[in-house]
């Protein structure tokens, strides 16, 4: 980010710099953003993820030109775009609610871009068979939309989206009426559809696992501000603060106050006692108190003789299919949860009333300064 | 049920409440009778208006071929020519009153423009008749069917502003936003995809205004200029020398008609409303 010399960054595609929305008066309205700044780069699969309310689908409709910004800029591979309407802007949408036009056949949908961009009839006609190839809808062009499953209506949005081959490729939360198959279907398959096309595709989405499962980068946010932007690995692996810890995936938040800092490792020292090396977000001073975040699936139950970091009591024994996931009752009365593996741990797994000792696996453990 | 205790029914039927039958077939007899009874004895032989004297086309030939057919042909001339200019007029009018209100967004007078759009639904058509020609007297406006247009044009506008509105506003923005999206112009997306979605709207509209104009008496009645006449004000004026059976004949070409364009804006005004609005 070049912010001090305000030149918009070259490599990136797009580039969001200290974007703030308020919806109503400036003093009293809604503040949908409360200055944004991210890049995302050419050919990125980059995911705004976040709670409803909390910014994303604002951020995108400011990309596509559907709202205006309060104060902030906007750049496309440099060129400052905030003062263009959606039609002049090389980037299309899919929508949420496909917004599919009702009166026109599928292949009439797919070519309305190209043909509002006057491209010859020839290329069109061409564009539109290979954009439905691509989502591999070739033999419907000729249907209504009414005709088709949601899952073709999807693809035929995608289609039309893609056929004028826009620089970026904006996602409104496509897979949400999908059913669970389909959606974990699409997934695999916009992932691929974004290597095949080398667009740069910027997925909304408020469904962290879908989130996890194509982007490239991940930028999470609430309350209109960003969290954090990263891969999948560091935002799940590394969150830089309480809220995407608790967000992405689930997680034990435990209070600890900090005992002893030693560079990249810091002794937390838990309320019933116990000490835990815990990998710190940010700097930590020793004395502070903080909150350490473990995975549920980092977490190893053994009975209760065994040296344990935590002893606690089986609460209760949900079955997930893939997963067993254990509540276990600490001594003051909070809920720690415990994730094993149901096909190689079936015969070590605790009954609820079991005493139960807890380990965290080395390295695992992430104090969260914030 | 014989107990005279139910469990709440999931929705209230009307048609169980004590005396609904025969109240609402009473009000059906009420409303339609007379319109029956003329349409059938505008097939009578006899001339009597009140004797049945056998089946007979005589009076229809009469509307057509008969002394007064002359007067009848000007008139259904006039008003066909006022109804259609009058329906294409409001309708056009009535359309960007409904994107107006549904499209421009919030705006400051929304519900006083929303109110009076619809005022002249409500007030008396016999008010309207007076201040218009008062108005027209006051602007030195000669008064023949240019009057009558303008008239016609002002007071249709609410009824094909109605039946458009609600098609508008059943179709979401996103159509638009899409369009826009994909390059379209506003013009284009208006053109090229609302348009052709509220289309069934603004015909059920266009319908409505020119049946409504050719049906009008009183404001017509008052605008009108010495001389020209109307269908309905023709009527009138002949009715007053004595009800004879080709009034009859011509009353229920009317009814045929109007039945005709009603029925057609309501089909209109349903058309595609399933899969525009599910896709919403």
């Amino acid at each position: 980010m070049n912010a001090e010399t305000g030149n918009p960054s070259a490599a990136a595609a797009v580039e969001v710099r200290e974007v703030e929305k308020v919806f109503g008066p400036p003093t009293t309205g809604a503040r949908a953003l409360a200055g944004v700044s991210l890049n995302i780069l050419d050919n990125e699969f980059f995911t705004l993820l976040g709670p409803s309310g909390c910014g994303k689908t604002t951020l995108l409709r400011i990309i596509a030109g559907f709202e205006t910004v309060t104060s902030g800029r906007v750049f496309l591979f440099g060129d400052e775009i905030e003062d263009l309407p959606p039609n002049k802007r090389p980037v299309n949408t899919v929508f949420q609610q496909y917004a599919l036009f009702p009166h026109m056949s599928v292949a009439e949908n797919v070519a309305f871009g190209l043909h509002r961009l006057r491209h010859p009839k020839a290329e069109v006609a061409k564009r539109v068979d290979e954009a439905l190839d691509l989502v591999q809808l070739g033999e419907f062009a000729a249907r209504r939309p009414s005709q088709l499953s949601g899952g073709q209506q999807q693809r035929v949005a995608l289609a039309r989206a893609l056929a004028p081959r826009p620089k970026v490729l904006l996602l409104d939360e496509p897979l949400s009426a999908l059913d669970l198959k389909l959606r974990q279907a699409m997934r695999v398959e916009l992932k691929s559809l974004q290597e095949e096309t080398g667009i740069t595709f910027i997925f909304v989405t408020h469904d962290q696992e879908e989130a996890l499962t194509m982007s490239d980068r991940i930028a999470v946010m609430s309350r209109g501000e960003v969290q954090q932007i990263g891969t999948a690995h560091d935002i799940y692996d590394r969150p830089r603060n309480r809220f995407v810890a608790d967000f992405i995936g689930e997680t034990n938040l435990l209070d600890v106050t900090v005992e002893n800092v030693d560079d990249g490792s810091v002794a937390c020292r838990l309320q019933d006692g116990g000490l835990l090396q815990a990998t710190p977000s940010g700097e930590a001073a020793a004395g502070t108190a903080g909150h350490v975040s473990i995975r549920p699936e980092q977490l190893v139950l053994v009975p209760p003789q065994e040296p344990a970091l935590m002893q606690g009591v089986v609460d209760r024994l949900i079955y997930l299919g893939t997963d067993n996931q254990h509540l276990v009752q600490l001594a003051d009365g909070s809920e720690i949860r415990v994730r094993t593996q149901a096909a190689q741990q079936a015969e070590k797994d605790f009954a609820p009333g079991d005493k139960v000792g807890i380990r965290v696996n080395p390295g695992t453990a992430r104090l969260l300064v914030d | 049920m014989s107990t005279g205790i139910r469990k709440p029914a999931r929705k209230i039927d009307l048609r169980r409440y004590p005396g609904f039958v025969h109240l609402a077939v009473f009000c059906m007899i009420i409303l339609y009778a007379p319109l029956l009874i003329v349409a059938v004895y505008s097939f009578n032989a006899s001339t009597s208006i009140t004797l049945w004297g056998g089946f007979s086309l005589q009076w229809y030939e009469e509307v057509f071929f008969g002394l007064e057919s002359a007067k009848f042909k000007d008139a259904a001339w006039n008003s066909f020519t006022i109804a259609i200019s009058a329906a294409v007029v409001s309708t056009c009018f009535a359309t960007s009153a409904a994107l107006g209100m549904l499209r421009a967004g919030e705006f400051r007078g929304r519900p006083v423009s929303f109110a009076l759009i619809n005022l002249p639904l409500m007030v008396p058509e016999i008010v309207t008749a007076v201040a218009t020609l008062i108005f027209f007297n006051w602007i030195n406006f000669e008064r023949g069917i240019g009057t009558i247009l303008v008239a016609h044009i002002v007071f249709c506008i609410p009824f094909a502003y109605l039946p458009i509105a609600a098609r508008l506003e059943g179709i979401s923005g996103i159509y638009e936003q899409a369009a826009l999206d994909l390059y379209a112009t506003r013009w284009e997306a208006f053109r090229l995809v609302l348009l052709p979605l509220m289309a069934p709207g603004v015909l059920s509209g266009f319908l409505l205004a020119f049946i409504i104009s050719l049906d009008d008496f009183i404001i017509t009645n008052f605008v009108k200029g010495a001389g020209v006449e109307t269908l309905p004000t023709a009527i009138f004026g002949a009715v007053k020398q004595g009800i004879k059976p080709n009034i009859m004949a011509i009353s229920t070409l009317l009814l045929v008609l109007s039945f005709i364009f009603v029925t057609l804006s309501w089909l209109i005004g349903r058309m595609g409303t399933d899969s525009g609005r599910a896709a919403d």
